[in-house]
């Protein structure tokens, strides 16, 4: 009995012993900010990577011609100014001067035009290109000045051209083809180095262009598990955190000691059902489905209600009042109504496929979604699936219905156009269309006057939730979470990083 | 012995062969590649043409038979592949990370040792007592807690109570600082090891017991051994053989990385390389990393085998 007790005494003082020092220990920092995330960049190419992880250490590295804003406005970056022809058959934009590159070199209409034909070379294999296929040719009238010729009228294309995607490098760098070894940009911080899975540190870029960046670095941690970067927050070992799962998020909301930034955003959490099998190929079928699910109870089931329930489009200026929506609030009797006028009144059973933990919340809302479904006679069995798995099959469209969180564009075109256009490159996934829908898009795609526009997206949206092709749920939050010393951060919709070179740290 | 083990040496290459087989015709039958896997559902957005570019860049425009015996043929003369990701031969991303997962399998098993097996042998000297009592429940609680729930529980009361977490993702490695090294593997190895001591202790406990009622314990007591000798170098020596067994096991586990562990604390180990490297498709780093965990484990289980022979003369190898 004695031998445990001086044993566990033994093991206690060890572990103690052990904790002390860094009990002591303070933050050794300086101006660099400590951020840590769960996912890593998983490459460091800016026209081709897609990984919301990549483009976040990426946007601090290089910078588009222009970018969106808190409020997800076109603003200058590397274009001063810009302009559409009559038309919007021609885009021409004045360049900034005095940019120059981290290699020293200065920026100029050459880099631009070399981007905009690397992006555009099928070689390439940057998923973004078909944003900027309109483009037909680029002149370059002086070192300043750059025109886009484009083959139809393109309003979207300015908004397509605020990514990181369309990151400009220069003619050197284009012609060199290091872009996974070497990121050269002309943003406000320098990539030092890339341990994958462990962490990026980035020094301030001494010659950027704007005032700054106040930071003297960015050190960008991988903590893999959520509820550790909340841990590491509380123990104050990092200064700012990115987090993605709305529980892990919700557990900072009442801590007085850390700030917690929640923006609406633009990516949506949708219920896809398959038109093109049977009996979603049914009008009353499908909706029936949307008569029968509660969007909010999804939400405050799955997602702790953190978010809003939304129709197709998310942008802030394109929103229609949900009670205008068909069906958004629960009619189980006219669900009931429509499967019998489909001949379903038996109900059937489906499938729908779920991607584990992409998002956190999947597998909790096909649970909800097959609770609410099983009232009307509908068995939804759920399958659970490795990421690239499910993407592998959602991009054949090999399945009956998928729950998917779906990325946002800050232009409706550009959002929609890849599912809900005749040539979208994933009509295949979305598996209906119908003349109204496409001709809508066209014309919101050539019109440039924001009230016209906001009239045709609005009978967009109307039509296609009565049409019911997919049930769109909600749209959460994009989490950043900082210390209190941590100032000058704005969180913005996309859950863009721009803003840390205007962070200062009050330690 | 040494023509024992250069033969157990030999028979390991079947072994490793049909485990490379295996784990590269596996990654290719499931769905998805290295393009989805890092384009997500934006690869739905490539034209053909583009997609036959990044299968080139990425090394599948060959059927799978000719990648594999092009792969085979550069193993053989030592190379396991590039990894694109990491910008680096794979056996140096292997071996970048190995130290931290070969530390972190030592510290658990040490730390697994010290609890289980005095506690074992405790319990089964004070059979059916308080202290055996005590010993049982102490492995009940060890062998029901997943070691994700103890990893997440002294984390939270580390950064809630203490305000501390030595490792919020700025990992050292030994050489580099010791002490801070020590401060940030201890939490994890802990958390490893006891569930480990756990079942050490009840290997050791029921070993001892049956060990404890044999003859030759009573013909030792019986020519007036002190009780000490009788349970340490009678009993004991001879309980040890299948904990052995268990520890090498275990241990060849821990040496393929603990997964749950390191995504818990935040350690850069041999276990998170590979989930992520079966995520991201990383053909040639699945292959890799497979091929040097089922290398660790062979060879951990020959040590098993030797380790016999050291424990118990009745055993030994080479002589017939």
């Amino acid at each position: 009995m004695q031998k445990i007790a001086k044993f566990f005494m033994v093991s206690l003082i060890i572990v103690a012993l052990a904790s002390l020092p860094a009990l002591t220990q303070a933050q050794s920092g300086g101006k660099i900010l400590i951020m840590a995330r769960a996912a890593d960049t998983t490459g460091l190419d800016p026209h081709k990577q897609t990984a919301f992880a990549s483009l976040r250490l990426l946007e601090l590295i290089y910078e588009p011609l222009v970018t969106l804003d808190q409020d997800l406005n076109i603003v200058p970056m590397l274009a001063e100014s810009w302009e559409f022809n009559a038309d919007s058959t021609q885009l021409t934009m004045k360049l900034r001067e005095g940019v120059v590159f981290h290699d020293g070199s200065t920026f100029d209409s050459a880099d631009v035009k070399a981007t905009f034909t690397r992006l555009l070379d099928e070689a390439t294999g940057s998923a973004a290109r078909s944003n900027y296929t309109s483009i037909t040719s680029i002149d370059t009238p002086d070192a300043y000045t750059v025109v886009f010729n484009l083959n139809t009228p393109d309003v979207p294309i300015l908004a397509a051209m605020a990514s990181v995607n369309a990151s400009i490098v220069s003619e050197e760098a284009v012609a060199a083809n290091e872009f996974e070894q070497k990121a050269i940009g002309t943003g406000p911080f320098v990539l030092d180095q890339w341990i994958p899975e462990e962490k990026t540190t980035l020094r301030r870029n001494d010659n950027w262009w704007i005032e700054g960046p106040y930071p003297d670095g960015v050190e960008m941690r991988v903590i893999p598990n959520e509820a550790t970067i909340v841990a590491a927050l509380r123990a104050g070992e990092i200064d700012f955190a990115l987090l993605n799962d709305p529980l892990a998020a919700v557990l900072l909301k009442d801590d007085p000691n850390i700030v917690l930034n929640r923006v609406p955003a633009l990516a949506y959490h949708v219920f896809q059902l398959n038109a093109s099998r049977a009996p979603m190929d049914k009008l009353e079928v499908r909706q029936a489905i949307s008569c029968a699910i509660d969007r909010q109870e999804v939400l405050d089931t799955a997602s702790l209600g953190e978010g809003t329930v939304t129709g197709p489009l998310t942008i802030p200026a394109y929103q229609v009042p949900t009670s205008e929506f068909f069906c958004y609030t629960r009619d189980v009797a006219k669900a009931r109504e429509l499967m019998a006028a489909a001949g379903m009144a038996d109900g059937f059973t489906f499938k729908t496929i779920v991607a584990n933990a992409e998002p956190p919340t999947a597998l909790a809302e096909a649970q909800v979604i097959q609770a609410q479904l099983a009232e009307i006679g509908i068995t939804l069995e759920i399958e659970a699936l490795e990421l690239s798995v499910y993407v592998d099959r959602w991009l054949k469209g090999d399945f009956d219905t998928a729950v998917a969180l779906n990325g946002g564009r800050p232009d409706p075109y550009t959002m929609y156009a890849r599912y809900w256009t005749k040539a979208g490159n994933l009509q295949g996934v979305a598996n209906w269309i119908d003349d109204l829908t496409d001709s809508l898009m066209a014309q919101g795609r050539a019109e440039s006057d924001p009230a016209k526009r906001l009239a045709i997206f609005t009978e967009f949206q109307k039509h296609i939730v009565e049409q019911a092709p997919w049930i769109w749920l909600y749209n959460g939050y994009e989490y950043t979470a900082h210390q209190p010393y941590v100032e000058g951060f704005i969180p913005n919709p996309t859950d863009s990083l721009m803003s840390f070179a205007a962070i200062r740290l009050n330690r | 012995m040494l023509r024992y083990i250069a033969q157990r040496l030999i028979a390991f290459l079947p072994t490793l062969l049909g485990v490379s087989v295996l784990v590269f015709f596996a990654m290719r039958l499931i769905p998805g590649d290295a393009i989805t896997a890092q384009l997500g559902t934006e690869a739905g957005m490539l034209t053909p043409t583009q997609r036959a570019a990044l299968e080139r860049y990425y090394g599948l425009d060959k059927p799978p038979v000719e990648q594999y015996f092009i792969w085979l043929g550069e193993v053989t003369q030592g190379n396991l592949g590039f990894s694109i990701r990491h910008g680096k031969p794979v056996l140096e991303v292997i071996l970048d990370r190995f130290p931290l997962t070969l530390q972190l399998a030592l510290m658990s098993v040490i730390i697994a040792l010290l609890i289980g097996i005095p506690i074992g042998v405790l319990s089964a000297i004070y059979h059916n007592t308080l202290i055996d009592l005590i010993g049982r429940l102490f492995a009940l609680i060890g062998l029901a807690l997943p070691n994700f729930l103890v990893g997440t529980l002294i984390i939270y009361i580390l950064s809630v109570y203490f305000k501390i977490l030595p490792n919020s993702g700025n990992y050292v490695s030994f050489g580099d600082d010791p002490r801070r090294n020590l401060e940030q593997m201890i939490f994890p190895a802990f958390t490893l090891g006891f569930a480990l001591a756990a079942s050490l202790m009840r290997m050791t406990r029921s070993a001892m017991l049956e060990v404890l009622r044999e003859d030759y314990i009573r013909t030792a007591r019986s020519k007036g051994l002190r009780e000490r000798r009788v349970t340490y170098s009678h009993a004991l020596r001879n309980a040890l053989i299948p904990v052995v067994t268990l520890l090498g096991v275990q241990a060849g586990y821990l040496l393929g990385g603990a997964v749950i562990v390191e995504q818990i604390f935040a350690l850069p180990g041999l276990g998170r390389l590979a989930v992520n490297a079966i995520s991201q498709r990383e053909y040639a780093l699945v292959q890799g990393v497979t091929l040097f965990i089922a290398f660790n484990f062979v060879m951990i289980n020959l040590a098993v085998d030797v380790i016999y022979a050291s424990i118990d003369p009745r055993i030994s190898y080479g002589k017939r």
